[in-house]
């Protein structure tokens, strides 16, 4: 094989991994909202759907529902308005989903991988300017909603286009404000360099070794205002004025089928965008406490030597457990607060989130100089 | 101003300005909500997983009852679809006096009376049929029996049918019922009407 194949084939190994993971936990996020959700309010969630193999039925946990989804989706009338503009109707839900999945391509999910002589960057994309690609893809996939609501020929979808893009502005504002501060810290746009900041000490001078500089520790602001103004750019509860699929009309009232499940599909992909976001920026990425590339290196003094293979295993499952916990508890935020009236969200976004990420880049930036980098 | 708008007027409670400043900030409130709900998330996880793994039968993690698979105990006194009481040769207890056709507030009941062959019996019902699309569920009829022979103890609440005809069960369907088992689990199966299929 020459080189280049096998550099090829190398590099398809992260693509790859990104694409299926996203995807699996998109589609997984159906039977994890309904599961979770009836855990919560002590139900027991949709568990009927079944096949039948050989006379038995089997329901496994409810896990069919997702497939019974997508087959209903596919089969239901594929219906287009009669004003509507044809081409951009169409694009739009695929305009959404393709900026959701394409968001996760700069996130670190692991170190450098050595491989028959050759090292791989566990990420999609190796960019030195991932935060921004990321902020970018995040901020485009808006275009898909104003294409919706426009395309539409509806009143309604496009008030629920321009509610959606309100929204999106202020909390896209919010989100690369709070993200400024980690940046300082960690002194990169690179999200591969960023998780491996957060594998150094934090404070040695004081702390020794036992604490890693996680950004959840260095910037504790900048985590909640992300974190919220991440919330609000899913267009979920309880920021789902744009869409709120029962009571307001919203951007998708013409959409059936499997466009309509596109869009709730791209809500569930951006879930896991900012979840990973959330990861990669302040819970410190693929970093394992203590785990050094050679193994691990506990603070008080012992260690424990790993083979290579064994410590990027643990590093990538370290970070979809993270990722994992994070959609967690983005879910129980999802089925714990009401929503935000549309002035209260604005407000929020725009006299709440901005002014506290200015002030937290602020203090930030006095921190550094008297303290020192992290 | 409209009232819906009123709402949000200092004199309301609700006002923004009668909250408190830890109200105010959210944060705190919102952590107390996420708290109530994680607490009820990871103690119906330790339920479920006590039920599932450690075989726990006690161990509920969800209040709900899968209906057609599992029914919730039902009350003795729970009147459900009637049934006629049978003599020991299988005969209707029934002496069609008409009390129970005479109480009936919503007059469901038609009994068409004829004579028993055995003289210490005065009569036996030739039709006793029971409109179940205009029955209330009063109990009147199993009160007013002189002879006990009708009761509302079968269990069975699953009657229905796609039209008003298959709703009239008659004495032959009424007979051949049985009464409720422990916690009003039918023991009989549910009467199927002939036309239970849309037509």
């Amino acid at each position: 094989m020459s080189g280049l194949a096998l550099d090829l084939l190398l590099q398809a190994i992260p693509v790859g991994f990104v694409m299926f993971v996203v995807l699996n936990f998109g589609g997984l996020l159906t039977w994890v909202e309904r599961k979770q959700s009836a855990i919560m309010q002590d139900r027991i969630g949709a568990n009927r759907a079944s096949i039948s193999i050989l006379g038995l039925r089997i329901r496994i946990l409810g896990l069919l529902h997702p497939l019974a989804d997508a087959l209903k989706m596919l089969t239901k009338e594929d219906f287009t308005p009669a004003h509507a503009d044809r081409l951009m109707f169409k694009l739009a839900p695929f305009v959404s989903v393709f900026f959701g999945l394409a968001a996760f391509a700069s996130i670190p999910f692991g170190d450098t991988l050595r491989i028959m002589g050759r090292e791989i960057q566990l990420q999609a994309v190796t960019l030195n300017v991932g935060i921004l690609y990321v902020l970018a893809m995040i901020s485009m996939g808006i275009y898909g909603l104003m294409m919706a609501g426009w395309a539409s020929a509806n009143n309604y979808a496009l008030l629920g286009g321009q509610r959606a893009a309100a929204l999106m502005i202020s909390a896209e504002i919010a989100i690369g404000a709070s993200i400024m501060g980690v940046v300082m810290v960690y002194g990169s746009l690179n999200m591969q360099d960023i998780a491996r900041g957060q594998g150094q000490p934090l404070l040695p001078q004081y702390f020794g070794a036992w604490i890693p500089a996680w950004g959840v520790l260095t910037q504790p602001l900048a985590f909640v205002l992300f974190l919220t103004a991440g919330i609000a750019s899913t267009k979920r509860i309880p920021f789902d004025t744009p869409e709120g699929e029962s009571e307001i009309i919203g951007y998708f009232v013409e959409y059936s089928g499997m466009k309509f499940g596109m869009f709730a599909m791209a809500d569930f992909l951006e879930t896991v965008v900012i979840a990973g976001m959330t990861t990669a920026l302040f819970l410190g990425g693929w970093q394992v406490p203590y785990l050094q590339p050679t193994g691990f290196v506990f603070p008080w003094g012992a260690t424990l030597d790993l083979p290579h293979l064994a410590v990027v295993a643990l590093q990538v499952g370290a970070f979809l457990t993270k990722v994992a916990v994070m959609i967690w508890f983005l879910m129980l935020i999802r089925w714990t607060l009401p929503r935000f009236r549309y002035d209260q969200a604005m407000r929020l976004g725009w006299l709440a989130l901005f002014p506290l990420s200015v002030l937290n880049i602020l203090i930030t930036a006095v921190v550094l100089l008297t303290v020192g980098k992290a | 101003m409209t009232s819906y708008q009123t709402t949000n007027t200092p004199a309301d409670p609700r006002h923004s300005s009668r909250l408190s400043l830890r109200q105010r900030f959210y944060v705190v409130e919102v952590l107390a909500g996420l708290a109530l709900t994680a607490v009820h998330f990871f103690g119906n996880m330790w339920r479920h997983t006590l039920r599932v793994v450690f075989r726990v039968k006690s161990a509920r993690g969800a209040v709900t009852i899968q209906y057609p698979d599992e029914r919730r105990p039902y009350s003795p006194r729970l009147r459900s679809l009637h049934r006629l009481v049978r003599r020991e040769d299988g005969s209707p207890r029934c002496v069609a006096c008409m009390m129970c056709e005479t109480v009936c507030p919503a007059h469901c009941i038609y009994i068409v009376a004829a004579e028993h062959p055995n003289p210490e019996i005065e009569k036996v019902p030739q039709r006793f049929d029971i409109d179940l699309g205009k029955c209330v569920f009063c109990g009147y009829c199993v009160e007013a029996c002189p002879e006990d022979a009708i009761r509302m103890d079968t269990g069975i609440l699953e009657f229905s049918a796609y039209d008003r005809r298959s709703m009239i069960y008659t004495k032959e369907t009424l007979l051949a019922l049985e009464p409720a088992g422990p916690h009003g689990v039918p023991t009989s199966p549910v009467p199927m009407p002939p036309l239970r299929r849309p037509s």
